[in-house]
């Protein structure tokens, strides 16, 4: 039986990663469709960040096993560029400063490269800053040169609106933001899922954002796996119970390592969750 | 001989060099009306006077021979009280081939005055030593801005030394282009002799093939409240070198000092060689100093942050290389040097460009 219709999802099947010489992901598979939005949750060192650059092909993250396809092409053989062109978009944790170069080139040049005009590049990405209640001269000053970390995710934020992937992977876009900017970087993407059926795959610690991104799965990643999948009461439970609690439940350690035993016994330092959010 | 300046608008003046000698010299008649003279210093008025303003001595070898040998020496005299809103074109070529060419320019900007001096310097492609050497003084409450765009052909060896002078709360604000040359070498000298001088410097610089381009840079603050910026920044491709050294000297009287030095780099290539030294030199306390430099690759963070939203591998670097040299056009003293400067990147990134290209289709 073959498929006239290319099926629509970014699938990562038994995806491993390394940096440098030490094994970060042990085998992650996930599934984002259009218009759903996915949680990855889980405490410091336990691969989220990898995820999302392996993702992406950063220099540095290496895959070691495993496949990712977005709409059925094979992500992971083309080379950074043309993955953000088959359609997926990452938002940095750290978005990188550039100097000497504004955000508005680097949209013209993605929009060339993608053989579309840029023409009215200007009036869109105006448009796109008032959408998430963001002052229009960011558009043209020198990319995240002296913003403050909030408006560097605003940044990241006004890209993604013009560049409109099919996909999304936000690392940490909730992180260093305020009530106000949160909200607003949340409400634009919930928008854009609704609008454009972006798909989203939100890398996170805590469950803040996903009070207002509701999510339709949450992963709980831990040691290089998904430990635990839910709905969005598994963000509540992580509230509630922190990793540990969860995990437990779930027969997985939190922390360390496969093969890592703690210095003060294997149980040593996991009585209470030292992930939990501070502001709750 | 044609040269066309029409990208720089009104012009106060023109003076055209050719092998050393002023061949040619043209001076609006508003600008002759209000005082200003440009032309060979030998009609200028108390010319003499000119020589040593900002230099007493010649600082090696170059400086000597072109004393020695400097067959027509240009000025630019803006008298007390002139504020010259035209800028002053110094076009100086080089064509002989086999010659030791000795350009030399005096310009003195007088108290309470300011002068716009742009100077172009080129060739043909002939072997040939060019040794220009520019003398200027700014006095009180004067300003100078000055570029000196150089262009030289492939096969020229150029030693050039610039000094300037600058008195009680005047200002001159120095800019140099590097783009030419088989080995060009240029020191400049910014000494701050009067309370509250302040001096600028700013360069771009670009080798290709196996250039060298050299620079050798002193700040040197020889009264109190002076300040001094100085950012050079340059790439480098092929087999190409660059050298950059540069002194802050703060004399025992310099107190209160603001002097900062930075000097940054981009390797283009594996073979390309760039040397950063920045020295400092303090013999006061009361100072605020800085220095930095550094060489590096184009940095992979910012092209990885551009590729990820779809712009190519070639393509950002372009940009980075673009947004690299932006900071520096800002401070071109006037809007068509800037241009010149955008260019002439846009032309060696073509080539680099089409050579990458040759490079991943064999």
């Amino acid at each position: 039986m073959t498929e006239s219709v290319v099926e629509r999802v970014l699938r990562i099947e038994g995806l491993m990663a390394r940096v440098g010489d030490t094994d970060i992901l042990h085998g992650i598979d996930l599934e984002v469709r259009p218009g759903e939005v996915h949680a990855v949750m889980g405490p410091n060192g336990s691969g989220k960040s990898t995820l999302s650059h392996v993702l992406m092909g950063r220099p540095g993250y290496e895959m070691t096993g495993g496949s990712v396809t977005l709409d059925g092409v094979d992500l992971l053989a083309l080379p950074t560029w043309q993955r953000a062109r088959a359609g997926l978009f990452l938002a940095l944790q750290h978005p990188t400063e550039v100097p000497g170069v504004s955000l508005e080139s680097v949209v013209a040049e993605a929009t060339r490269t993608d053989g579309r005009t840029v023409e009215g590049i200007h009036d869109l990405l105006v448009t796109e800053a008032s959408r998430i209640g963001f002052d229009e001269r960011f558009v043209s000053r020198p990319m995240n040169v002296d913003l403050s970390g909030g408006e560097k995710k605003r940044n990241e934020m006004l890209m993604l609106g013009a560049l409109q992937p099919r996909y999304a992977v936000l690392d940490e876009i909730d992180s260093g933001l305020d009530v106000d900017a949160l909200a607003a970087v949340s409400r634009r993407v919930q928008e854009a899922t609704e609008e454009d059926g972006l798909g989203v795959l939100a890398i996170t610690h805590f469950s803040r954002l996903l009070e207002v991104l509701e999510p339709d799965r949450v992963h709980v990643l831990a040691a290089g796996r998904i430990q635990a999948v839910g709905g969005p009461e598994m963000a509540e439970r992580l509230e509630s119970e922190g990793y540990a609690g969860v995990l437990a439940e779930a027969g997985a350690s939190v922390g360390l390592p496969r093969g890592v035993t703690h210095p003060d016994g294997p149980d040593a330092g996991f009585g209470e969750d030292p992930f939990a959010d501070p502001l709750v | 001989m044609q040269r066309d300046l029409s990208a720089y608008g009104e012009l106060a003046a023109v003076v055209v060099v050719r092998n050393g000698w002023v061949v040619e010299t043209t001076c609006s008649s508003d600008a002759v009306h209000v005082g200003l003279y440009a032309g060979p210093v030998g009609d200028a008025p108390d010319g003499e006077a000119l020589f040593g303003g900002s230099q007493e001595e010649p600082v090696d070898l170059f400086g000597h021979l072109n004393q020695a040998f400097s067959p027509e020496p240009v000025a630019v005299v803006v008298p007390d009280g002139l504020r010259l809103e035209a800028p002053v074109v110094i076009a100086t070529l080089t064509d002989a081939d086999g010659a030791a060419v000795f350009p030399r320019v005096l310009v003195q900007v007088g108290n309470d005055a300011s002068a716009t001096v742009i100077e172009l310097h080129t060739s043909t492609e002939v072997d040939a030593l060019v040794a220009p050497v520019l003398e200027a003084t700014v006095g009180c409450d004067g300003r100078l801005n000055h570029a000196l765009v150089q262009e030289l052909g492939p096969r020229i060896f150029q030693l050039g030394h610039q000094a300037f002078r600058v008195g009680q709360s005047g200002r001159v604000d120095a800019f140099a282009v590097g783009l030419g040359g088989d080995y060009a070498r240029t020191r400049i000298d910014c000494r701050l002799t009067g309370r509250g001088a302040e001096g600028r410097l700013a360069a771009a610089y670009f080798g290709e093939d196996d250039q060298t381009l050299d620079f050798r840079t002193f700040q040197e603050h020889a009264a109190p409240d002076t300040r001094s910026e100085l950012l050079f920044k340059g790439a480098l491709d092929g087999s190409s070198r660059s050298v950059y050294t540069g002194l802050i000297r703060v004399r025992p009287e310099a107190v209160r000092t603001v002097a900062h030095q930075t000097n940054r780099n981009v390797k283009l290539s594996p073979d390309a060689w760039a040397e950063s030294v920045p020295n400092l030199e303090i013999e006061t306390d009361d100072v605020v100093c800085s220095h930095a430099s550094t060489v590096s690759p184009v940095d992979e963070d910012q092209r990885f942050f551009l590729e990820s939203r779809g712009v190519p591998t070639v393509a950002a670097e372009r940009l980075l290389l673009e947004g690299f040299f932006e900071d520096v056009a800002d401070l071109a003293p006037h809007p068509a040097v800037a241009e010149t400067l955008r260019d002439a990147l846009a032309d060696r990134l073509d080539r680099r460009d089409a050579k990458s290209g040759v490079e991943a289709t064999s």
